[in-house]
């Protein structure tokens, strides 16, 4: 905690977040979140099925607006932004890495990470490059031109992981990243995780399981949708 | 740009037996509109070419019936007509023609090779112009011309079908008929007329001929052929040439504007097969947006997954507008290949020339295109409406 306050720029600042579903019933989704990521830092949020973790994920990547509250994105306000450009914010400063991948079946595993940086105008002679140095850094440069259905769980976590990273966003949001893995490909992900945040990465990873949550250098848990540490 | 061209065609080529499925429709539908189109283009071609020859060139001058006394015309054509009609532009070969009253003469072949009776047969007068100006082509022999014409000479030429009657097949053996009690030598056999078939069945001598015999006051109507495409022009200026003073009292036969001819005969055509190409396309439109839409509930995931990589809606609507658009195209491009191959090969079967719009071979990709464009939009605008959260949740 005293890291976060001592650098500059936190890479999230959430004041105050409410996130309400008109009903009826009403549902109190989240309910006045205070949260600050520090530049560089590995949080994990735990909490059971239904206690606002999926919600604060959402809010947390602008896939959704919070009902009230403050949310700044690398000092950015996002309240008050348009949908085009949360779209663009998103694309440039958030990577993600779903429970289940979601990798385009039809496109090789290079197309696949070069796609992340399609819509936030990386010029196309970079972005193969690019996703080259990625897949490399994720250990996966002998299967670029692999389709992802021939790829085990691991191996398809990784692309994703790779995915999120070659556009630099400033955040990586991983939503149960090892929820479809085995132990042992669980592992592997969650050293490369370690191996990002010793190179400086802000991670924020959502997970029920204790075991993903205790390897994270700062853990939160969420419970009908507040916070508690 | 170019990336939501290549977004949209990986997602076209990502699945090709949909995709050809796909297309079927509008396959279907533009090869029909192609194929009726230019088969009907094709066949209106022939049947033009046909009047071309036939009729497109012909002008046929005559007196008004109407005006003069006891149903006699009120004017006669004079016996320079010819000569007067030659100078117009536009004509190639002009000639007079007249059927002469020949009471209750018979025509009877000398030999009495035929049967030695008298056949009841058209005796008819022309000039020596009229061969070219009916086209007329003989079997034997040879047509009669100015020289016989001035001479009176009393000679004849016989229709193909009087020469049959009159057992009359060679003129090397300078043959003779009868008409009544005068003998005529017979020159030339006709094979073939157009516009006159009046000309088969008769027996024809030179005008100056029939004036001494028959006293033929005057031509009864002069035969134009015209260039092809000055038929109009010449039947507005021949009854003027001909009687200046005096033109309405001549009536003119021309052919219709070829224009016309060849409108008329295609819009009937085609009305059908038209109406039928565009059941067709609308089914294809239909099935076009129902594949889409499809397609775009199967991949809710990677809509979510493009939005949260930083996609607009916009974006989601665009490629998904693309998708479609190419559907169509290619359909399109397809149906036209097929069309146009339906169309010469049905041309190859009938010995036709081919005749195809370019507009239509180039135009019609570009139908499918839009079709595909008006199938995709609601489809596309669902897919961008679907919320990233809803897309992302599945497994």
């Amino acid at each position: 905690m005293s890291t976060a306050v001592a650098l500059p720029a936190p890479v999230v600042e959430m004041i105050g977040v409410r996130r309400f579903f008109p009903g009826p019933p009403e549902v109190q989704a989240i309910n006045g979140i205070d949260l600050i990521i520090g530049q560089g830092e590995y949080l994990s949020i735990v909490g059971p099925s239904g206690s606002g973790k999926s919600t604060l994920l959402h809010l947390l990547g602008l896939l959704d607006n919070p009902t009230g509250g403050v949310y700044r994105l690398d000092g950015v306000d996002t309240m008050s932004l348009r949908e085009r450009r949360r779209a663009v914010l998103r694309g440039e400063r958030i990577g993600f890495v779903f429970q289940s991948f979601h990798l385009l079946d039809h496109r090789t595993v290079l197309e696949n990470v070069a796609l992340s940086m399609v819509y936030v105008g990386v010029p196309r002679r970079q972005r193969m490059a690019r996703a080259r140095v990625a897949l490399d850094r994720v250990g996966l440069s002998h299967r670029m031109e692999f389709a992802p259905t021939t790829l085990s769980g691991g191996e398809r976590q990784r692309v994703a992981i790779a995915r999120a990273l070659v556009a630099e966003p400033s955040l990586l949001l991983a939503d149960e990243p090892t929820g479809n893995l085995d132990s042992a490909n669980a592992e592997a992900i969650l050293q490369v995780f370690d191996e990002l945040h010793s190179e400086g990465m802000t991670l924020a990873v959502i997970t029920h399981d204790d075991n993903v949550s205790r390897r994270a250098q700062r853990q939160v848990r969420i419970v009908d949708g507040t916070l508690k540490w | 740009m170019r990336d939501l061209l290549d977004e949209a065609l990986a997602g076209v080529a990502a699945r090709p037996t949909r995709l050809i499925l796909t297309t079927l429709g509008t396959v279907l539908g533009v090869a029909a509109l192609v194929g009726t189109v230019g088969l009907g283009q094709t066949a209106a071609g022939q049947i033009t070419q046909r009047f071309d020859l036939a009729a497109a060139t012909r002008v046929v001058v005559q007196p008004d019936d109407k005006g003069g006394q006891e149903g006699e015309a009120a004017t006669q054509l004079p016996w320079d007509a010819p000569d007067r009609i030659k100078r117009l532009n536009g004509v190639e070969a002009v000639g007079t023609v007249s059927s002469l009253e020949i009471g209750d003469d018979l025509v009877e072949n000398v030999t009495g090779l035929d049967g030695g009776e008298g056949k009841a047969l058209q005796v008819m007068a022309g000039s020596s112009g009229l061969w070219d100006a009916v086209r007329a082509v003989l079997k034997t022999g040879r047509f009669f011309d100015d020289g016989h014409d001035q001479r009176a000479d009393k000679v004849v030429v016989l229709g193909k079908h009087a020469a049959e009657r009159l057992g009359i097949n060679r003129v090397d053996s300078q043959p003779a008929v009868f008409i009544g009690d005068e003998a005529y030598t017979v020159i030339g056999i006709l094979d073939s007329v157009t516009g006159r078939a009046d000309l088969n069945d008769a027996v024809i001598m030179p005008n100056g001929t029939a004036k001494q015999a028959y006293k033929l006051e005057s031509p009864d109507a002069v035969e134009i052929r015209t260039a092809v495409g000055a038929a109009q022009l010449i039947a507005e200026q021949a009854p003027i040439a001909i009687e200046p003073n005096n033109p309405s009292t001549l009536t003119v036969d021309a052919p219709p504007k070829q224009g016309a001819v060849r409108k008329g005969v295609e819009s009937d055509l085609n009305a059908l097969f038209l109406l039928l190409g565009a059941v067709a396309l609308l089914v294809g439109g239909l099935g076009i947006a129902n594949v889409t839409l499809l397609s775009v509930l199967e991949r809710i995931s990677e809509i979510g997954l493009r939005r949260a990589l930083g996609a607009a809606r916009r974006h989601i609507a665009v490629q998904f507008l693309v998708e479609s658009v190419i559907v169509g195209f290619l359909g399109g491009l397809l149906g036209t290949a097929v069309g146009v191959i339906l169309t010469v090969g049905v041309s190859w079967v009938r010995d036709w020339t081919p005749i195809l719009d370019n507009r239509l071979a180039f135009g019609s990709p570009l139908l499918g295109a839009f079709i595909g464009l008006v199938a995709g939009t609601y489809p596309a605008w669902k897919a961008s409406a679907i919320q990233p959260i809803t897309a992302l949740r599945g497994t």
